[in-house]
């Protein structure tokens, strides 16, 4: 055997025979421990295929660790402590003669949220506790709470003063990013609102145009009988005001039904009814329309009463 | 004094003279006839003396009132108080019914009263049709709701423009017996028509040919 060969055995069989070994450095496998039920609540964004572990004994495994190992629900994983230098690694030849604890996983679900808790396997507490010989030992705990970025920051501010070897912080770019996105889809609403109301106005205005032309010969008769034109414009204006106040209330009624519909679908969450929002709405309602018919009235107002008894 | 009175009135649309130095007297009362051809002037003249038009020249003394001179704003105030008209179209508010169209009139002149409506639409044989829309009446029952609602305020003057021009003869003949009754009862009348028997009845008939007064008939026959 030629010595460059034997180099080739050598390097092959560490390669081959030391696989996972290997892998597991490369890729810094950690395990972690968490109560499932209140993760689930607090990252409602992680996506899970397969099943969330409701037992102990089951694991759930990052994407890309699963991607590496080629590990699928239902596969077995064996986890094993170090208790000499206290890491955890998912390689089953590791066992050697080290004081070491192991035990072996069922996969119930790969977990995809497109951070970093896919390099991770997931364990519930219980089983860690077991693995580790050690209890009551936590590094971090998650809130979700829906406030704003002050009083959040006033939570954070109080748990940290009152309670001693407890620093409590914001995740700032969640928050911050879910502000931006919110304060984005509030100005993307405000101006489709804006643009809706020009489009209604020049509805709205255009009709109104159209019926005083239909209307032509009525408004000349009434003239004929002696109607002034404040007569006339506070005619057509008290149509168009009442439609425009029967509009607002139908559409605070369907209003709210639709932004309930979009905000189950799209927020998960129902939205309060407010009773003001009614009489505001026919306001703006009235308003609008006011607005809208004031040239379309006013021209009512020259329609020559002569001219058009004849017909012309 | 005369309740009407055009002195030298002419109406000038460009190169057209569609009333030329007309003068006319009506007096307090008086069934007047206004024949001619069409584009005689009629219509034009029916619209000055109903305060829609002004003349180019001349004055039209209406109740003591040059209405030449005033502005369209008092010329709607003396149309509302003081004009009845009659159209040959009839002119209804079509989505009203009887009752309501009458009632019109009187929303502009003072207070709507049904009631009041109500007798007037009696007096030309329509109470019993009050509540039914012009689409359901008859020509000669629209044009007698247009006659009620001429007469709800008790104008001085009443006008009439072709009121027989869309009717039958039996319809035509009721509306002529009811312009009798209003002249009985002292309402100055002015029709203008190019039906002679409509023009016959009258007191007095004048004739208009481009635009000028050529004739004045006296009906030695008139029966009040």
């Amino acid at each position: 055997m030629k010595k460059q060969t034997m180099f080739l055995r050598m390097i092959t069989a560490s390669l081959l025979r030391r696989r996972s070994r290997m892998l597991v450095a490369l890729l810094a496998i950690a395990a972690a421990a968490t109560d499932f039920a209140g993760a689930e609540k607090t990252s409602p964004y992680w996506r899970v295929d397969g099943e969330w572990p409701s037992k102990q004994g089951e694991a759930l495994i990052g994407k890309e660790i699963a991607q590496t190992l080629a590990l699928s629900t239902g596969d077995i994983v064996t986890l094993t402590y170090d208790l000499e230098t206290k890491a955890a690694t998912a390689d089953e030849a590791s066992k050697n003669e080290r004081n070491q604890n192991s035990g072996d996983f069922v996969v119930s679900g790969i977990l995809d949220t497109g951070g970093n808790e896919e390099k991770y396997i997931f364990i519930s507490i219980e089983d860690m506790e077991a693995l580790t010989g050690k209890a009551d030992i936590f590094d971090m705990a998650e809130l979700s709470v829906s406030a704003s970025q002050s009083e959040l920051k006033a939570y954070a501010d109080n748990i940290t003063n009152q309670s001693g070897g407890v620093s409590a912080r914001l995740v700032k770019r969640v928050t911050q990013s879910e502000n931006t996105v919110l304060s984005k889809l509030q100005a993307l609403v405000l101006l489709v609102t804006v643009i809706v109301l020009l489009l209604t106005m020049i509805c709205v205005a255009t009709t109104m145009m159209a019926v005083v032309t239909e209307r032509r010969k009525e408004v000349g008769l009434r003239k004929a009988l002696g109607a002034s034109n404040q007569s006339i414009i506070v005619e057509f204006m008290g149509e168009g005001l009442l439609l425009g106040g029967i509009g607002g209330l139908l559409g605070s009624v369907c209003g709210f039904v639709f932004a309930q519909a979009v905000s189950m679908n799209v927020f998960n969450s129902s939205i309060q009814f407010h009773w003001l929002l009614i009489p505001l709405t026919v306001l703006v309602s009235v308003l609008v329309t006011g607005l809208s018919c004031l040239l379309p009235v006013r021209s009512a107002t020259d329609v020559d009463p002569a001219l058009v008894l004849k017909g012309e | 004094m005369s309740l009407l009175e055009l002195k030298s009135v002419s109406k000038i649309y460009g190169p057209l003279k569609a009333l030329d130095n007309v003068n006319l007297t009506v007096e307090n009362g008086e069934w007047l006839a206004i024949m001619g051809p069409s584009g005689s002037g009629k219509s034009t003249m029916m619209n000055i003396i109903g305060c829609m038009d002004k003349p180019s020249l001349g004055e039209v003394i209406l109740d003591g009132v040059d209405i030449a001179k005033e502005s369209g704003k008092k010329l709607t105030e003396i149309r509302r108080d003081k004009i009845g008209l009659i159209f040959q179209q009839f002119h209804l508010v079509n989505y009203l019914t009887a009752v309501e169209n009458v009632m019109v009139s009187q929303y502009y002149h003072s207070m709507p009263d049904e009631n009041e409506a109500l007798e007037a639409l009696e007096r030309v044989g329509l109470k019993d049709r009050a509540k039914h829309l012009p689409s359901q009446l008859s020509g000669g029952e629209q044009q007698r709701v247009c006659i009620a609602r001429a007469l709800i305020n008790h104008p001085e003057i009443v006008l009439a423009d072709e009121p027989t021009g869309n009717l039958d003869e039996t319809n035509e003949n009721i509306v002529i017996e009811l312009f009798r009754q209003l002249h009985r009862q002292g309402t100055t009348l002015i029709v203008v028509t190019h039906d002679p028997e409509v023009a016959e009845v009258a007191q007095r008939t004048v004739v208009l040919e481009h635009g000028r007064l050529v004739k004045e008939i006296i009906n030695e026959n008139f029966e009040a």
